[in-house]
């Protein structure tokens, strides 16, 4: 246990439980949870516990604030997707697409950290922001390449679809590709996840952190803090990549609303500070917690908002639509209260 | 005893390049223009161009130069700028379409009147929320980074959210005053009138700014502090209240800006904030973070660049604008004009 954690224990018996009923609902969602929409969600927590355990490894590890993360999970996923169009169906054009995206964006990160990074950390958030937005016109105006707004659909191996069969049914759950596909997905994630936590436990994470709390104080000793800075930028970029590659074999479809909006990085941006900065277990809390709360508390304010019906604006502030609102409220609230996060508090507690 | 080295002076000048070297980022804009009219291949169009791209740049200073002095003064970096850029535009938007009669009469009188109104609801309106947003949101972060650019963020989303709340999802159209329709013809080139407008307000407030922070004595504290703040606070100065001065000054500054930006675009969006910002970063951050003149010179070198590189290759405008900041950040690391802190 020790060796597949990398020695970083839950280190309280709350956190332990809960991370251990993530994982065991995430492990069996296709049969404890059978429907389409619950194992879409499943696999989509799968991917985004990727995604944000990789942005805190910038985030809470290093101490960087980028805006480009979605925009290198979008490379991966418009790899896999380029790939598969153009080198037919099949595992080689996934490994390709996957392996290309994940060097593009490494690439393109070492450049943007080598011109930020080595000046101020604060110019790295903003010539992100600016480079994203601009990759993101981009993609949706070379619309030849990209399929422009509407984005691509692809096939992904026969092995992958819900028309390959290899079995009966297995406590009441049809065996078929999308079950694969699932735990390809969920294997990927699973994987990429225990990778990182190999990483931020390793002396290379530790020396991050010493600079994260004391940039200056690390460089006095001999630490040479742009090159970590950049490494763990590269680092980062090319797990957010191949996590977009694995999104994008799971929907079979990429398209800029998907993957390389504005509004997934703030989704990102709450999943970090939610589940706790600075530790890779917040990434998998703050992402479960995100992902379930999009697709059911947005009912749950909808059916609140018709109960104030009458009351001017209440309804407008309560409505489905707004609650990116009382998201940005509470993100605000726990950085001031919280920063620590979720994960934070109950490791407190103990 | 040895004796002295002989005291030889080098009579030769500096080389030309040393000379001109302070001066190079003001060379910069006429070099852009030049480089323009070679690539144009239609002066009357080269014209227009320039009068647009300097337009824009102008609108760009006004919304940025705010985020460059608040970040100088008091090392805060505000990512929720863009919000009082919307705050501006749909306040005062409001008011102009309240006002439809006015805006509508063919009277240059009657339109600026209502213009002015508008302009000056609009920065009371950002002013205000400036304060409550330094308050609120950026008082207790002070002195770390990377809260501030979480907090703000946060106050940016919020803010945005507000806004569709208050006036409704769907973007709203409007069309310019009646007088400041339509374009002039000069030397062949059709020059909107709007935007002869849009420089001749960004020059105003350029020279107000510069006055102010030259030839006042609040401006003497406000570039001392920027430089080091803690000995002007020991010189009795509370440098708490300039700074919330400033970033109040800031923030109805970015409402100017973004009536002038709605009305330029004719469309208003909760999100042009954000969007704004992207240009905001790319001029703040080629001009050095802190400093107005850098803003200023940055803000018509963005402005002219887009509009040059739209008309030749449209797909390419907001990718040449990266390639500027790239280009300038490999010449000057800390941008156009660095800011030197006394540390």
């Amino acid at each position: 246990m020790q060796a597949v954690l990398s020695g970083d224990m839950p280190r309280s018996k709350i956190l332990a439980l809960i991370l251990a009923g993530i994982l065991i609902c995430l492990a069996l969602a296709p049969f404890l949870f059978p429907g389409v929409r619950t194992v879409d969600t499943a696999a989509r927590i799968c991917v985004f516990i990727v995604l944000v355990a990789s942005y805190d490894l910038l985030l809470g590890y290093g101490g960087i604030v980028s805006f480009a993360h979605t925009m290198f999970f979008g490379i991966g996923a418009y790899g896999v997707a380029l790939a598969s169009t153009h080198m037919g169906r099949g595992f080689d054009a996934i490994a390709v697409g996957a392996a290309a995206g994940a060097l593009v964006a490494a690439a393109l990160a070492l450049i943007i950290g080598l011109f930020s990074l080595r000046v101020r950390a604060i110019f790295f958030a903003m010539i992100t922001l600016a480079v994203a937005s601009a990759v993101a016109v981009l993609v949706s105006q070379l619309s030849g390449l990209t399929g422009g707004e509407d984005g691509l659909t692809f096939k992904t191996p026969r092995e992958l679809g819900p028309a390959f069969k290899f079995g009966d049914k297995l406590f009441g759950v049809k065996l078929n590709g999308k079950l694969l596909a699932y735990y390809f997905v969920f294997f990927g994630a699973l994987i990429l996840f225990l990778g990182l936590l190999r990483v931020v436990n390793s002396p290379f994470g530790r020396v991050l952190q010493a600079i994260r709390e004391n940039d200056f104080r690390a460089e006095a000793i001999g630490y040479r803090v742009v090159f970590y800075r950049v490494a763990a930028t590269c680092l980062s970029a090319a797990v957010a990549a191949l996590a977009g590659s694995l999104y994008a074999v799971w929907l079979r479809y990429v398209g800029p609303d998907t993957t390389l909006s504005m509004e997934i990085m703030i989704d990102i941006l709450l999943m970090v500070v939610i589940g706790g900065m600075g530790t890779m277990y917040g990434a998998v809390i703050g992402a479960t917690l995100f992902v379930l709360a999009q697709n059911y508390l947005q009912n749950l304010m909808g059916a609140a908002s018709g109960l104030v019906e009458g009351v001017p604006i209440l309804p407008e502030l309560l409505s489905a639509d707004r609650w990116l609102l009382w998201l940005g409220v509470l993100f605000i609230l726990s950085v001031y209260f919280f920063p620590t996060g979720v994960v934070g508090r109950l490791r407190q507690g103990n | 005893m040895t004796a002295a080295p002989e005291h030889a002076p080098k009579m030769a000048q500096a080389a030309l390049a040393d000379r001109i070297a302070p001066y190079m980022p003001v060379l910069l804009v006429p070099i852009l223009a030049v480089l323009g009219f070679l690539a144009i291949p239609s002066t009357s169009s080269w014209l227009t161009l320039t009068v647009s791209g300097l337009a824009m740049g102008m609108m760009i200073f006004i919304m940025a130069s705010g985020l460059t002095l608040v970040f100088g003064l008091m090392d805060v970096i505000n990512f929720g700028h863009g919000a009082f850029v919307s705050v501006g535009a749909f306040v005062g938007i409001s008011v102009l379409l309240m006002m439809g009669h006015m805006v509508e009469a063919p009277s240059l009188m009657l339109n600026l009147t209502a213009l002015m109104v508008a302009v000056v609801g609009a920065m009371a309106a950002t002013g205000v929320m400036g304060w409550a947003f330094e308050k609120v949101i950026v008082e207790p972060v002070y002195g770390h980074h990377l809260k501030q650019i979480l907090v703000t963020m946060g106050g940016l989303i919020v803010v945005e959210q507000l806004i569709i709340v208050l006036w409704g999802p769907e973007e709203i159209y409007i069309s310019r005053p009646e007088a400041l329709k339509g374009a002039i013809t000069f030397a062949g080139a059709a020059l909107e009138k709007y935007r002869l407008v849009a420089v001749a307000v960004g020059l105003v407030v350029f020279a107000l700014m510069r006055f102010v922070l030259r030839r006042t004595k609040i401006g003497l504290i406000v570039r001392a502090g920027v430089q080091n703040g803690e000995m002007v606070q020991a010189l009795g100065y509370r440098l708490r209240l300039v700074f919330i001065g400033v970033f109040v000054a800031g923030s109805a500054l970015a409402g100017l800006g973004g009536v002038m930006w709605g009305l330029y675009q004719e469309v208003i969006t909760a999100h042009m904030g954000n969007h704004a910002m992207i240009l905001i970063f790319i001029v703040v951050i080629i001009g050095g973070l802190g400093s107005v003149e850098g803003c200023f010179i940055g803000a018509l070198l963005v402005g002219l660049m887009q509009n040059y590189v739209a008309f030749l290759e449209p797909k390419a405008a907001l990718i040449s604008n990266i390639g500027l900041m790239v280009a300038i950040l490999m010449w000057r690391p800390m941008g156009m004009i660095p800011v030197v802190k006394a540390k």
